[in-house]
């Protein structure tokens, strides 16, 4: 986690009464917020929540039934739960690749810069099949990082990670944001949004059920809950979640 | 665009099984087709079973020298005989498929065939018995065809010496001669002859006497049958071949039976190469998560379908191009045409191409495109190989609809037309305007893609 950025006039992303529906289902419902340079913000829910579909929404993946979203997707780095590139390509080729459909200036400095920072410049030419799950996931991310974005959302980035892996991620995170990225992910882990990020979303069935910093969210469950987790399921509980 | 081709082009150098498939392909394909065209079909083994008395010693009819082994021979030069001692043994070895058929030569062939020409009466042909096993349709009628036109040529052979024997006939009682008959000789003399004898006979005769009038009759008879007797020459060389057959091609222009399976197999490995392709590249995006990442912004639809079409049909065209080589070491090409063969591919393939995106987009994996592209364009290849006449009238207009739709016919006929001449700018007019029914398909399937 970082130091809470103070709030700006105008924050590093605005989400607008966004609401998306695939057919009769309806899987975001009206869900605002900001994001301000520099802030993490995790978005927690239940399975089912719309967490992948506001991410998706915001990276320009999806579009929205209603609503608006502050940044072009060009403008967004966007991280997918499953690594995004091509097993068959080198970790080099990779970043090349995406360099230049971002349309870098100069696309093998961007790739380079982009291996010094994910310290994978040992394995550059190694196809991405031959990488272990972690490493193909710092590639990944990576990728979504090459046209040096103000916005980073990550899905889930830590799911297919092992405990130094994901260490090694949030460092590479928490950076960035230091530096004024600001960073929304999604997580199924409740103490790792605890602590990497500013501030937590809440959702469930697509509704925004809450958007404060953990600490209010302990406050929000009420007395019973010893720690965020079991805030979290409390919370949810009363709102018969 | 340029970014994706040389994306896709590196992922497909690191799939060495791909690209080893790729050129062995044609490669194969040009070796079958080149060697199934260049060898022909070899000579069929059959079994003689000859019956014959004496083996088939010269026979001599109407004076005229017969060798039945002269005929034997002809037929050995289009089958391998195999030469069995019964009927039984015949039997056995056409039922265990050692032989494809088997020919029994009867005992009393020759003097059938005598007693015809002689005008001896009685109402047995001579008859030369064929067996085959009828189990497999497909043998059955390679069978028919391959014995039947070899009985049918020597018919003809033996037609050809009954009519010349005839014809000796008409000749002694035209002009007369000498004719052996049971050991004894006799001297015709002609009709002629007997008409000059009639008629010298008739100057030394008084006019107006009874005698003159009745050799008068006579000599008017002799020279009437002089006439027409020599007429009969012709009508028995007609009646020995009594219904020619006079080719006439009504429609379109003549190609080779050869030059046209060269243009199937050439638009066969296109439609597979290119449909493949280009269905497995457009799902391996999605299988890969890429898609996603590509179209929120860095590439829109359109260029990712437009991509594929081209890296799939330059592909393909260029394995057609192959082996279109390989089929020209077997079968003579003109080379003079190699710039409308590209052309003819390069379309061809754009069409392919369009319609293996829209089933990549459609099937959105990789297996299930791939399997959708074999249960697709298959039975479209075969309904399109299917001439006009071998079905209903209204079931081949179905079939002559649903072959519009996709490009197998008409990127047959235009690789056809490459190879063999003809006119281009229809087939490759109908092949751009289902690229882009294709292509538009396709890219409305991406919008569930994701």
């Amino acid at each position: 986690m970082t130091a809470a950025a103070a709030p700006s006039a105008t924050p590093a992303l605005a989400v607008t009464g966004v609401t998306r529906r695939f057919g009769q289902r309806v899987a975001l419902r009206d869900v605002s917020f900001t994001v301000d340079g520099g802030e993490t913000v995790a978005v927690i829910g239940p399975n089912g929540a719309g967490k992948t579909t506001l991410l998706s929404i915001i990276g320009g993946v999806l579009a929205a039934t209603d609503g608006d979203v502050s940044r072009r997707p060009a403008d967004v780095g966007w991280v997918p739960q499953q690594p995004a590139v091509y097993g068959k390509l080198t970790v080099r080729e990779n970043l090349e690749l995406f360099a230049r459909l971002e349309r870098a200036a100069d696309p093998r400095a961007a790739a380079d810069a982009m291996l010094d920072q994910t310290g994978l410049r040992d394995r550059a030419g190694d196809e991405l099949s031959t990488l272990s799950g972690g490493n193909r996931q710092r590639v990944n991310i990576a990728v979504g990082l090459l046209a040096d974005p103000d916005v980073l959302l990550l899905d889930e980035p830590s799911s297919s990670l092992d405990p130094r892996q994901r260490a090694r991620l949030w460092e590479f995170v928490d950076a960035l944001a230091a530096r004024g990225t600001a960073v929304v992910f999604t997580t199924h882990d409740v103490g790792e949004a605890e602590r990497h990020a500013d501030r937590l979303l809440v959702l469930a069935d697509g509704q925004l059920l809450f958007d404060g910093t953990p600490a209010e969210l302990l406050a929000a469950a009420g007395q019973g809950a010893s720690h965020l987790e079991a805030a979290f399921v409390a919370f949810l509980a009363e709102r018969g979640f | 665009m340029r970014v994706l081709l040389a994306k896709d082009l590196r992922i497909l150098r690191r799939s060495p099984l791909l690209v080893g498939l790729l050129v062995a392909y044609p490669i194969l394909i040009a070796v079958l087709i080149g060697l199934a065209l260049s060898q022909g079909p070899g000579k069929p083994k059959v079994a003689v079973v000859n019956e014959l008395a004496g083996g088939g010693a010269p026979l001599t009819i109407g004076g005229t020298r017969v060798e039945p082994l002269e005929y034997a021979e002809k037929l050995s030069e289009s089958i391998d005989p195999v030469q069995v001692r019964s009927r039984a043994e015949a039997r056995r070895r056409v039922l265990d498929g050692e032989v494809l058929a088997a020919i029994i030569v009867p005992r009393d062939l020759l003097q059938r065939v005598q007693s015809t020409i002689a005008l001896a009466g009685g109402n047995q042909r001579p008859t030369v018995e064929v067996l085959y096993n009828a189990q497999d349709p497909v043998k059955r009628r390679f069978v028919e065809s391959t014995i039947d036109s070899r009985v049918a040529e020597l018919n003809r052979a033996v037609s050809g010496k009954l009519t010349e024997v005839a014809a000796g006939y008409i000749d002694l009682l035209l002009r007369g001669g000498h004719f052996s008959l049971l050991g004894r000789s006799f001297d015709v003399i002609g009709l002629e002859r007997a008409k000059q004898m009639i008629d010298t006979v008739l100057t030394r005769t008084p006019r107006g006497t009874p005698s003159h009038a009745e050799l008068q009759r006579v000599s008017r008879f002799a020279g009437l049958a002089v006439d027409n007797l020599d007429l009969a020459k012709p009508i028995l060389r007609s009646a020995g071949a009594p219904i020619a057959v006079k080719e006439v091609a009504l429609r379109g222009r003549h190609t080779p039976l050869n030059a046209y399976a060269v243009a199937i197999a050439v638009t066969l490995s296109l439609m597979l190469v290119c449909v493949l392709l280009a269905a497995g590249m457009l799902a391996l995006e999605r299988e890969e998560h890429a898609f996603s990442r590509l179209v929120r912004g860095l590439v829109s639809h359109t260029t990712l379908v437009a991509e594929k079409i081209v890296l799939a049909a330059a592909c393909a065209a260029a394995a057609a191009l192959l082996l279109c080589a390989g089929v020209s070491l077997f079968v003579a090409l003109d080379w003079g045409r190699a710039p409308w063969w590209v052309l003819a591919t390069a379309v061809g393939g754009l069409g392919f191409a369009a319609l293996g995106v829209a089933i990549g987009a459609l099937a959105r994996e990789v297996r299930a495109a791939s399997l959708l592209a074999i249960l697709l364009t298959l039975p479209i290849a075969f309904l399109a190989l299917v001439p006009s006449g071998a079905v209903d009238d209204t079931l081949y207009d179905v079939i002559r609809a649903i072959s519009a739709v996709f490009p197998f016919r008409p990127a047959l006929h235009a690789v056809d037309a490459a190879i063999n001449g003809g006119g281009l700018a229809g087939p490759l007019a109908h092949l751009a305007g289902l690229t882009v029914a294709w292509a538009a398909i396709a890219r409305v399937g991406l919008r569930r893609f994701a």
